[in-house]
């Protein structure tokens, strides 16, 4: 398992109408092969933000991105230097991110030809990608229109293969999916992963896929991350006041009359966030000190990182209980 | 008596190449105080069964069958007659409380204009009486809300403001179209606190239509599973989800992240996809994706098979039938 994906107090601003929203606020991250690694949120929290920012769609205003040694740097009109064709990104809506007028297999083809292959090789291979993301070799020459939600989502995972990606970041691949291509199309994503030893930062805001499928989890709120550990910390022992809720909030589909808990409140706007730890206003268990100082992102002995003044690095979590 | 009963239940609708059936043949009821979850994928005509209850079909849509709500038949009712059901008798919320609210006017004009017009109250009443479903909702700083626009508020707060405008007539029936599907689930959690807080309140009955199982297991009192336009699977929602039957039940439950095997990170899934309106297959439409079918499943239409007096399935395979009896009574 090696590191592929570095980031490093990463921090991204729109200009919303001259003032500065910054979205991604000092984001520190690793992905490795072979690796899944969940990054969950409620919206506004800045996961989409961030994904687009690792692979260059935007561009961090602090900090930096290594991906397998070299800094990414801000997509441009001109080429992208080699060794960024290795990251890729799917995203969530399979209808906006393929082209309606040009055949499939052309737009799987030009990354290909891109990198130097003949037109006519490019094309065979592009059949072959979609054979290998469950699609009949004849996809190549129909339309976008002729394909399902979910076959469009395995013909933008087939695109994103053609590059041979060692790392890809997925913004909410299956959320625009009907619940039969959901399953369906996760199990592609683990496969390859699995097959091809990418690394994938798999956004989403639907925990209970993350569960199932992630090795790692990392918590987002109001573009910070609070906690990152594997799933079976994070799930079974959330330490964060925010994973908590997060996580009791999820109904269960078992038949009981489980009542999922809310958390009170919105996500302050990212143009004013709140002094101190961003998610006191919300957190049943703030103390004073809470809207004072920020704080840090701390080990704790069991491997995971945690931001929360209630935990003490190198210590074991405590474990939090909120009425 | 049930406040709704429908019966028999096909809605037709245009389509490019001719017409095509959405909804066959479809019977249930809801009880006064009761709320049912109405679950399926997109095109099972889950949709269309409420749209056609509030006489809201797309251009060209037909309805047939009988709708008997709170005694009396509102299917064959004229579209003069339906204005006085919508929002009065049934009212409904639907997935994105962006765009089923005005966004040019405020919070008060949206919330009293019907007011005004079912009840025919004064302008100051129908202010009172939005203060109060405000407030009802658990909307911060009711007086505030009115004044404000719609792009003023999160999603949750969208949500909750819809809901106040449902109720501000008083509706006996709240048809609920993925009414949290949108939204968060720190968010989702507290709509569905609110919609069962209503029906304590109010003994409000409530049809929730979502393809979320989750919602529907802490939601619901009942669930109805349809496919391909029909009805595949009813029956009581801890009995359906601990001890479902029909074969597309079982899967569809199966495929629920938190269900598949453990120490595996594929997911369970159903193969194939769900056939597309007017291409509905012949016999039981589910027949194609089903492991268990036999010959006769291509041919005739399922019968309805009463497991008990509040759990069927349309299955003549009945493929589950010896592994527990237990959990179903």
């Amino acid at each position: 398992m090696k590191e592929i994906l570095n980031l490093k107090n990463v921090a991204v601003e729109y200009d919303r109408h001259g003032r500065k929203v910054r979205a991604v606020a000092g984001v520190d991250l690793t992905l490795n092969s072979g690796e899944i690694l969940g990054l969950v949120g409620e919206s506004g929290c800045g996961k989409s933000t961030l994904g687009k920012a690792i692979v260059g769609i935007l561009s961090p205003i602090t900090g930096e991105i290594v991906f397998d040694g070299q800094k990414v740097k801000k997509l441009t009109r001109g080429k992208r230097p080699d060794h960024f064709r290795n990251l890729q990104m799917v995203f969530q809506d399979p209808y906006g991110s393929l082209n309606p007028r040009r055949k499939i297999g052309m737009q799987i083809a030009d990354g290909l030809i891109v990198a130097g292959m003949s037109k006519k090789l490019a094309l065979v291979k592009a059949a072959d990608l979609l054979e290998k993301v469950g699609l009949p070799r004849n996809a190549v020459d129909r339309f976008a229109h002729q394909f399902s939600g979910g076959q469009r989502q395995r013909i933008s995972i087939a695109r994103a293969l053609a590059a041979a990606p060692t790392a890809i970041i997925a913004d909410e691949p299956i959320s625009a999916l009907d619940t039969s291509s959901q399953a369906q199309v996760a199990n592609l994503l683990v496969n390859l992963v699995d097959e091809f030893d990418m690394g994938m930062v798999f956004i989403s805001h639907d925990l209970s896929i993350v569960r199932r499928i992630s090795d790692r989890v990392a918590v987002m709120y109001l573009g910070k991350i609070v906690e990152v550990g594997t799933v079976d910390q994070i799930w079974n022992n959330p330490s964060h006041p925010y994973t908590r809720a997060l996580i009791s909030a999820i109904p269960h589909a078992d038949g009981t009359s489980f009542m999922p808990k809310d958390l009170p409140g919105d996500v302050p706007n990212p143009m004013s966030p709140p002094s101190g730890c961003r998610f006191h206003p919300r957190c049943p268990l703030a103390k004073p000190e809470c809207s004072g100082n920020e704080p840090e992102l701390r080990r704790l002995a069991d491997g995971r990182d945690v931001s929360c003044v209630l935990q003490t690095a190198g210590s074991q979590p405590v474990t939090l209980t909120l009425n | 008596m049930n406040l709704l009963t429908v019966e028999n239940l096909t809605v037709t609708l245009a389509t490019g190449s001719g017409e095509a059936q959405a909804v066959r043949n479809l019977s249930f009821n809801v009880g006064r105080g009761e709320i049912l979850g109405v679950a399926g994928e997109s095109g099972s005509g889950k949709t269309m069964t409420a749209l056609s209850m509030l006489g809201l079909l797309p251009y060209k849509g037909k309805a047939s069958g009988s709708i008997m709500f709170d005694g009396r038949e509102i299917l064959t009712s004229t579209k003069r007659e339906y204005r006085d059901i919508r929002g009065k008798e049934i009212a409904m919320i639907f997935q994105d409380p962006m765009t089923s609210l005005h966004p040019m006017l405020t919070v008060e004009v949206q919330l009293t204009e019907h007011l005004r017009h079912h009840r025919k109250v004064s302008k100051a009443a129908a202010r009172n009486s939005a203060l109060e479903l405000l407030a009802t909702v658990k909307i911060p700083e009711p007086a505030a809300a009115l004044s404000a626009h719609p792009s003023q508020f999160s999603g949750g707060m969208r949500q909750r403001i819809a809901i106040a405008m449902a109720l501000a007539c008083e509706p006996k029936l709240l048809i609920a179209d993925e009414p949290t599907t949108a939204l968060d689930v720190t968010v989702q959690a507290g709509i569905l606190k609110l919609l069962h807080q209503l029906r304590t309140d109010r003994n409000l009955s409530v049809m929730v239509i979502t393809h979320d199982l989750g919602v529907l297991s802490s939601l619901t009192d009942r669930i109805m599973i349809m496919y391909a336009g029909s009805e595949v699977e009813s029956g009581a929602t801890s009995d359906l989800l601990k001890n479902p039957r029909h074969p597309y039940t079982k899967g569809l439950i199966a495929a629920l992240p938190g269900n598949s095997e453990v120490n595996s990170k594929n997911l369970l899934s159903i193969d194939g996809m769900p056939p597309e309106l007017g291409n509905f297959p012949t016999g039981c439409a589910f027949h194609t994706r089903c492991k268990f079918a036999k010959a006769s499943c291509k041919e005739t239409l399922p019968e309805v098979l009463n497991l008990t007096s509040n759990h069927r399935i349309f299955c003549p395979v009945n493929p589950f039938s010896e592994l527990s009896n237990s959990g179903s009574n």
